[in-house]
């Protein structure tokens, strides 16, 4: 269905939290099977927008909007459309992993579990899913004999990983994360960063960083964000080497922020 | 150099004494129940047996057993708490994960908070106006458990909400964030990592339906009434029946020549019933402590 080389397009999409108006109409364009990452100081909007892209910003209270937001060509704000089932298509990875406190096989299947009839789901199934996850997330290795423990216990990047893996037997197109290594040591961010770059192509990932090497290293484009306007929106290479914008600039630089 | 002055041995002694007080204080507090236990099964020592238990009273309740105000008394809780845990539960879920902040739930909660202060000869009241007179249910085990349940509902909402609240959001975004419905996440997540301490709350409730007296006097219970012995089935929702409570404050004020060990022996298993279960709801606690991981 999508022939379009845009995953996500925003346009002249603005957001107010209450009386607190924190987007100020941004028109983007992401494009498709690329890792575009979000940049700008705190409280600049970017997780902000990023969470507008499955609408979970809505269950964080009382949340306005206005401006279109198209997902695969659809306008997500549509009166037809299904919150599940876009949240479905729009995966979420956070800032500390959030495994859930049943077993590593449980948490890879507990999207399935949640959108499919039980009389659909035969072990053999859910089984192939756990494998084809943990494959894709390169755990399947550490933690085949293991399926059983509780995911709770596993080490940091495992969980980070296992919270990717969880979302991918839904068939998502886009997965967004939330600064997903800044509870993560080095060796476990290179980690995840490896696997952000063997998934990309196959989803599209939008990342929200607030490492700005992070986003140097990982990222395809590069958008940067300032009091909740996009200021810039290029290639990531351009984006460090030759910015547009004055305010882009300082900011790479370290002037501000 | 750093040898003790005048000063700093006057601040020792100081410290030493604060220490002794506080200390003195917080054992007295445990004092008077370990005496209380003591003395009641003293008291108690002559009567208490298996027949104790097993047999109703007899002779004007002068002798014989507390068997059907035992039974009464569990009749009471379990049918209070069959009808308060469900809807307080409830009530508290749809407050902790539905409910936006508006001035309705305000209310509520304030309602909820001011509910559990009421006293109990209030609740005694509303249940015989509403229960017994209005609904015309009669004064029965049906009026008196509803009493009931009004009086322990909002403890139950209000430790329902905490143990609710005590789930880590980070779970609820798992959630929401694979496409799950509030309702998916309440039981998939919420409600099994918050059960034990949902039942930790709805137990220690138990306790406060047993001791009442006062709700139950004008709604079902009754001074006296004989019952089969050994037939768990002997009361019926319509009938009205004796309680431990009520049994224990008849026999030490309104009849005369009790033996002493009779009431006693009546408290001494009042206590040991709420014990027993409060015992539970720690043993419940320990559990959840010793699994949770996060």
């Amino acid at each position: 269905m999508n022939e379009n080389k845009h995953s996500i397009e925003t346009r002249a999409l603005s957001l107010w939290y209450g009386e607190f108006q924190a987007l100020y109409n941004v028109s983007v364009d992401i494009g498709h099977g690329l890792i575009t990452s979000l940049i700008g100081p705190s409280g600049c909007g970017k997780t902000t927008l990023l969470r507008c892209f499955n609408r979970v910003n809505e269950r964080y209270g009382n949340v306005k909007t206005s401006g279109e937001i198209r997902i695969l060509g659809k306008n997500i704000y549509d009166p037809d459309v299904e919150l599940i089932e876009l949240r479905k298509s729009v995966g979420m990875v956070f800032q500390r992993p959030n495994p859930l406190p049943i077993s590593v096989y449980e948490n890879v299947v507990f999207g399935l579990r949640l959108h499919t009839p039980a009389k659909e789901l035969t072990r053999a199934r859910l089984d192939e899913a756990v494998e084809e996850a943990l494959t894709d997330v390169g755990l399947w290795d550490d933690l085949k004999d293991r399926l059983k423990r509780k995911a709770t216990d596993l080490q940091l990047e495992q969980q980070q990983k296992l919270c990717i893996a969880r979302l991918l037997p839904l068939k998502p197109e886009i997965i967004l994360m939330d600064e997903p290594c800044s509870a993560l040591d080095v060796e476990a961010t290179r980690q995840i960063e490896e696997l952000m770059l063997e998934l990309a192509g196959r989803y599209t990932i939008v990342i929200v960083t607030h490492n700005m090497a992070q986003a140097r290293r990982v990222s395809h484009e590069c958008l940067f964000m300032l009091m909740g306007e996009l200021v810039e929106h290029s290639r990531t290479e351009d984006l460090f080497i030759n910015p547009a914008d004055s305010r882009t600039a300082d900011y790479i630089e370290g002037r501000f922020g | 150099m750093f040898t003790s002055t005048k000063n700093t041995q006057r601040k020792k002694r100081q410290e030493l004494i604060a220490k002794y007080l506080l200390m003195t204080m917080t054992l007295l507090i445990i004092l008077p129940l370990i005496l209380i236990i003591f003395y009641l099964i003293y008291q108690a020592s002559p009567i208490l047996s298996v027949d104790f238990l097993l047999k109703n009273p007899i002779r004007g309740m002068r002798d014989g057993g507390i068997w059907a105000p035992l039974l009464g008394t569990i009749y009471l809780v379990l049918i209070s708490l069959l009808i308060a845990t469900p809807i307080g539960v409830f009530a508290a879920v749809y407050l902790n994960e539905y409910a936006r902040e508006s001035w309705l739930t305000r209310v509520i909660n304030l309602a909820v908070v001011n509910l559990a202060g009421v006293p109990s000869i209030v609740h005694a009241l509303f249940g015989l106006g509403a229960f017994v007179l209005f609904a015309g249910i009669g004064r029965s085990i049906l009026a008196a458990s509803l009493t009931l349940a009004i009086m322990t509902l909002p403890v139950i909402i209000a430790s329902t909400k905490e143990a609710l609240a005590a789930v880590p959001v980070a779970f609820r975004q798992a959630c929401w964030n694979v496409g799950a419905t509030r309702w998916q996440t309440i039981r998939e997540v919420v409600l099994p990592n918050s059960i034990s301490g949902i039942l930790t709350g709805v137990i220690l409730q138990v306790s406060r339906a047993a001791g009442e007296t006062a709700p139950i006097m004008f709604t079902g219970a009754v001074f006296y009434k004989a019952i089969q012995e050994g037939d768990l089935l002997a009361y019926g929702l319509l009938d009205q029946c004796m309680a431990l409570s009520m049994h224990l404050f008849t026999i030490s004020t309104q009849v005369p020549d009790v033996p002493v060990a009779l009431p006693y022996g009546t408290a001494v298993v009042l206590l040991g019933v709420v014990l027993l279960v409060n015992a539970l709801a720690i043993v419940l606690r320990f559990k959840i402590r010793s699994r949770k991981k996060w």
